[in-house]
């Protein structure tokens, strides 16, 4: 019962169509944990579920020990449970530095202040600049978001996660899109990551996967067909047939 | 281990000082508007109803340009405070700046209301028409009501006291305009650091993206209906000024016909700035004032020209043009409405 | 009961005047993404012009019917394509912004090319008496309107559901990119949806004269009725829109014939409620 975040027999169905089944797994304090599978698993589907975006039809999601299967996706942020985006939702006309200032003060109850200034609190600042300064965002501080590299709008990403003091971090595809010259930072970034923080990675890349990750978790079609050490993917067989099967049935072309 | 703080030892840039240019913007408005005073004594009611105009392009420019909420039909909370600040002064409450707070609590109970209903939809076009359903419903309930408000007669018989109870609301409309210009110098420093606030912030934030503002674990509802209300409170502040000013509520204050001007005003001037509420109001009850003692179809053809010229060579309105060829940011501005 | 069917009939009729002159409009919004609030501005058209060829030039009704429909679309084809192209697939408040300006251009130009004044449409001897319809009788006109929307209904039904062109605007408006690539000229499908929508919006302009006179300010004052109609419908949905007009049109004259101080009091009291409820209309798409 020590795990910081568990979901148990996590199912949903869409109409008839189960896109998730019985999906269970944990992760304990500091865990690094990818979670992969070939287009269509239910990859995001999970994610939804998780963050309290969509409801499940049948199991549960425990925080900290606490069942949060009845909460918003609002509330469980609020308990530690933080999501970065896929494709980067940010706001194309403010800074980075606004950004994370805004999300400390949301996560001190504060961002709500009409009466209030924005940058009028040093220690805020202080935390701000320590965010950016980690993840080397700081000479674009002040710069539009708009106007910055992808690869920097990942990583302002990562940092709008890191401002709420997660205690379990879900990325979901945090290198998609990046271009290769610019995923070494990306995973600097994560290698950074708080030691404690439970971390839950969706991830295409399969060689950032076997550098980052302690566990691996593979989804087909809904469901967990492997949970294992990374190096023991390779050689498992369901996930082979997961990920090779349709071009080993299909019908040889000349 | 190296961290990418020191491969990179820059340091972050100092914010640029933009406080000054505040100063020096209330200051400007404080001189046109006293400039108006001095230049035109003959046309005192028309400015304040400008002042009155502006009051509630602002508190549209809360809702449009800062929460990317759109509505036609914000005239309703402009009629609460006009109608509730009217009524008291007819009942005997008759201090100006009791009647102003009446108005604005007014309106921002009707913002509250408005804000309940709108935001039920969470998307464009039903928002819309949920905000023209309730300026229709607010005017058919005014029209109603008239042992309250008079009806389609207007209410009439305002007689407001004396402002600090020296200077009376004089038949040339001096006191009134002075008051109004005082007021809106008031509400616009105020509303600059409402939009510099951290909830003005949250605002933006979820206008461009409200998903991302979940995921960071704030409330968007109690937020939008946060500004509602203060949109309401400004709007319900220009109602009772020119309730005071004209010492007349009619029917027109809560219509249709005024939320849609009023957005057309904000659109012309520049949605997400302050100022283009101001400079919009100001250009069209001008233009409005000399072609439409013309005649009021070619003030009708020529707006309609306006708002296709503006929708399709300069949709951030005026204060956008000015800023592209002047470089002179006014303010920031989410993307297009 | 003589009032409860007096009501109905009416109820019935304006309903159906109602339906013909916004299904154009909901059609541009279901399907092409288009919030047209000049669209009554286009039924102002078609009656202007109806009233010009049957009262000023003497022409047939029927006659006059067709050239207001012809007119009007002949007005919208420049319109749509310099103006209203733009705007496809705009922010929904720069439409708005711009149709408010068309129709702000429309009616000045209007009423400065015809004056002012209320103009009628009258009618032929055939349509102005009053028919037996076995328990009572009902005024031709109204039988009339009444075959007009359901002409319009199924017309356009089959139109849509049944035809090649239908299959082309419903694939442009999915996907107008793919569709595109396919070989399809989607301007040229949107152009003549459009050129359709005005249309029907100039006959309901012209059938509907009775229930909604034409006069200067038609094209503002009925706005936001045809907007709340269609929206309360679901843009885009045919069953959804004959669904909407008749209960707007039966809370709104009943209102009327019970309590007509309250004007239009119950007509936006309900709108809120079902907005509310089906924040996509009755039967909106997805």
């Amino acid at each position: 019962m020590s795990d910081l975040f568990r979901v148990e027999g996590l199912s949903k169905q869409f109409g008839g169509l189960a896109v998730s089944r019985d999906i269970s797994l944990s992760l304990p304090e500091g865990e690094r944990l990818a979670l992969i599978g070939p287009n269509g698993a239910g990859k995001t589907t999970f994610v939804n579920l998780v963050t309290g975006q969509l409801k499940p039809s049948a199991g549960r999601v425990f925080l900290n020990g606490q069942d949060v299967t009845g909460l918003g996706a609002v509330q469980r942020v609020r308990r530690g449970l933080v999501r970065t985006f896929q494709v980067t939702r940010l706001f194309s006309e403010m800074t980075p530095e606004e950004h994370v200032t805004l999300t400390i003060l949301q996560r001190e109850g504060r961002a709500n202040r009409v009466f209030a200034r924005f940058r009028g609190d040093s220690a805020v600042g202080g935390e701000v600049e320590g965010i950016l300064a980690t993840l080397g965002l700081l000479d674009v501080a002040r710069r539009r978001v708009g106007e910055i590299a992808y690869g920097q709008q990942r990583l302002l990403e990562i940092a709008i996660a890191l401002a709420l003091k997660p205690k379990v971090l879900l990325l979901d595809e945090p290198a998609a899109g990046v271009p290769s010259t610019d995923t070494p930072r990306i995973e600097r970034a994560l290698e950074q990551l708080p030691p404690s923080l439970a971390v839950l990675m969706i991830e295409h890349d399969m060689d950032l996967v076997f550098r980052f990750a302690r566990r691996v978790v593979v989804l087909a079609a809904g469901e967990v067909i492997f949970q294992g050490l990374p190096a023991e993917v390779a050689a498992d067989d369901r996930v082979r047939e997961a990920y090779l099967g349709s071009y080993a049935h299909a019908r040889r072309v000349a | 281990m190296q961290t990418l703080a020191q491969t990179q030892p820059v340091a972050m840039p100092q914010p640029k000082r933009a406080w000054w240019r505040d100063i020096v913007g209330v200051a400007l408005i404080a001189a046109v508007g006293l400039a108006g005073y001095w230049l035109f004594p003959d046309n005192l009611a028309l400015l304040t109803r400008v002042i009155a105009m502006a009051l509630l392009a602002l508190s549209i420019d809360l809702l449009v340009g800062y929460c990317g909420i759109a509505t036609l039909g914000q005239a309703a909370l402009f009629g609460a405070g006009a109608y509730a600040a009217g009524i008291a002064c007819v009942n005997g409450i008759t201090e100006p700046f009791t009647l102003v707070l009446i108005g604005a609590v007014a309106g921002s109970l009707a913002g509250l209301v408005m804000g309940v209903v709108m935001l039920r939809a969470s998307h464009g076009l039903p928002q819309l028409v949920l905000s023209i359903a309730i300026v229709q419903l607010f005017h058919e309930a005014a029209n109603k009501a008239s042992a309250w408000t008079g009806g389609s007669d207007g209410l009439a018989g305002l007689s407001p006291a004396a402002l600090f109870g020296v200077f009376e609301f004089d038949l040339w409309g001096r006191t009134a305009y002075l008051f109004g210009l005082g007021l809106l110098l008031t509400v616009f420093i105020v509303l600059k650091f409402v939009v510099r606030s951290p909830f003005g912030m949250l605002c933006r934030g979820i206008k461009e993206d409200p998903v991302r503002v979940g995921a960071m674990g704030a409330f968007v509802f109690p937020v939008l209906l946060k500004m509602f209300m203060i949109s309401g409170s400004v709007a319900g502040i220009g109602g009772a000024l020119a309730a005071i000013s004209t010492q007349v509520v009619g029917l027109d204050s809560v219509s249709f016909e005024l939320s849609a001007n009023a957005l057309v005003m904000l659109v012309l001037g520049g949605i997400g700035t302050l100022y283009g509420a101001l400079v919009g109001t100001v250009i069209f009850m001008g233009f409005e004032h000399v072609v439409s003692s013309i005649n009021p179809f070619h003030w009708m053809t020529l707006v309609g020209v306006l708002l296709i010229v503006m929708v399709l060579f300069a949709p951030r309105g005026l204060t956008g043009l000015m800023e592209t060829y002047t470089g002179l940011k006014l303010g920031k501005r989410g993307g297009r409405a | 009961m003589q009032t409860i069917i007096s009501i109905a009939v009416d109820a019935l009729t304006y309903g159906m005047a109602l339906f013909v002159i916004c299904i154009g409009l909901s059609l541009t919004m279901g399907l092409m993404r288009l919030v047209n609030l000049a669209h009554g501005a286009f039924a102002m058209i078609g009656g202007y012009i109806a009233s010009y060829a049957a009262r000023d030039l003497g022409l047939w009704y029927g006659f006059a019917v067709l050239l207001a429909i012809l007119g009007t679309v002949l007005i919208a084809i420049p319109l749509e394509r310099f103006l209203f192209r733009r705007i496809y697939g705009a922010p929904q408040l720069t439409q708005v912004l711009m149709t408010i300006g068309i129709t702000f251009c429309i009616i000045g130009i209007t009423n400065y090319l015809f004056g002012p004044t209320l103009k009628t449409i009258p009618l032929p001897r055939g349509l102005a008496e009053p028919v037996d319809i076995g328990f009572r009788t009902i005024a031709a006109h109204r039988l009339f309107v009444l075959v007009c929307g359901i002409v319009v209904a199924g017309g356009l039904w089959s139109l849509i559901e049944r035809t090649a062109f239908g299959v082309k605007l419903r694939a442009a408006v999915d996907n107008a990119a793919m569709t595109s690539a396919l070989g399809v000229r989607t301007e040229v499908v949107y152009a003549v949806s459009f050129a359709l929508a005005v249309g029907l919006g100039a006959l309901g302009g012209v059938i509907g004269a009775e229930f909604l006179p034409v006069e200067p300010y038609y094209a503002l004052r009925y706005m936001v009725t045809f907007l709340v109609v269609v929206s309360v419908g679901g843009a885009g949905s045919i069953p959804g829109a004959v669904l909407a007009c008749l209960l707007l049109g039966a809370v709104d004259t009943t209102g009327r014939y019970l309590m007509p101080d309250f004007g239009n009091f119950f007509f936006y009291a309900a709108v809120i409620l079902i907005v509310c409820l089906f924040p996509r209309g009755l039967l909106g798409r997805a």
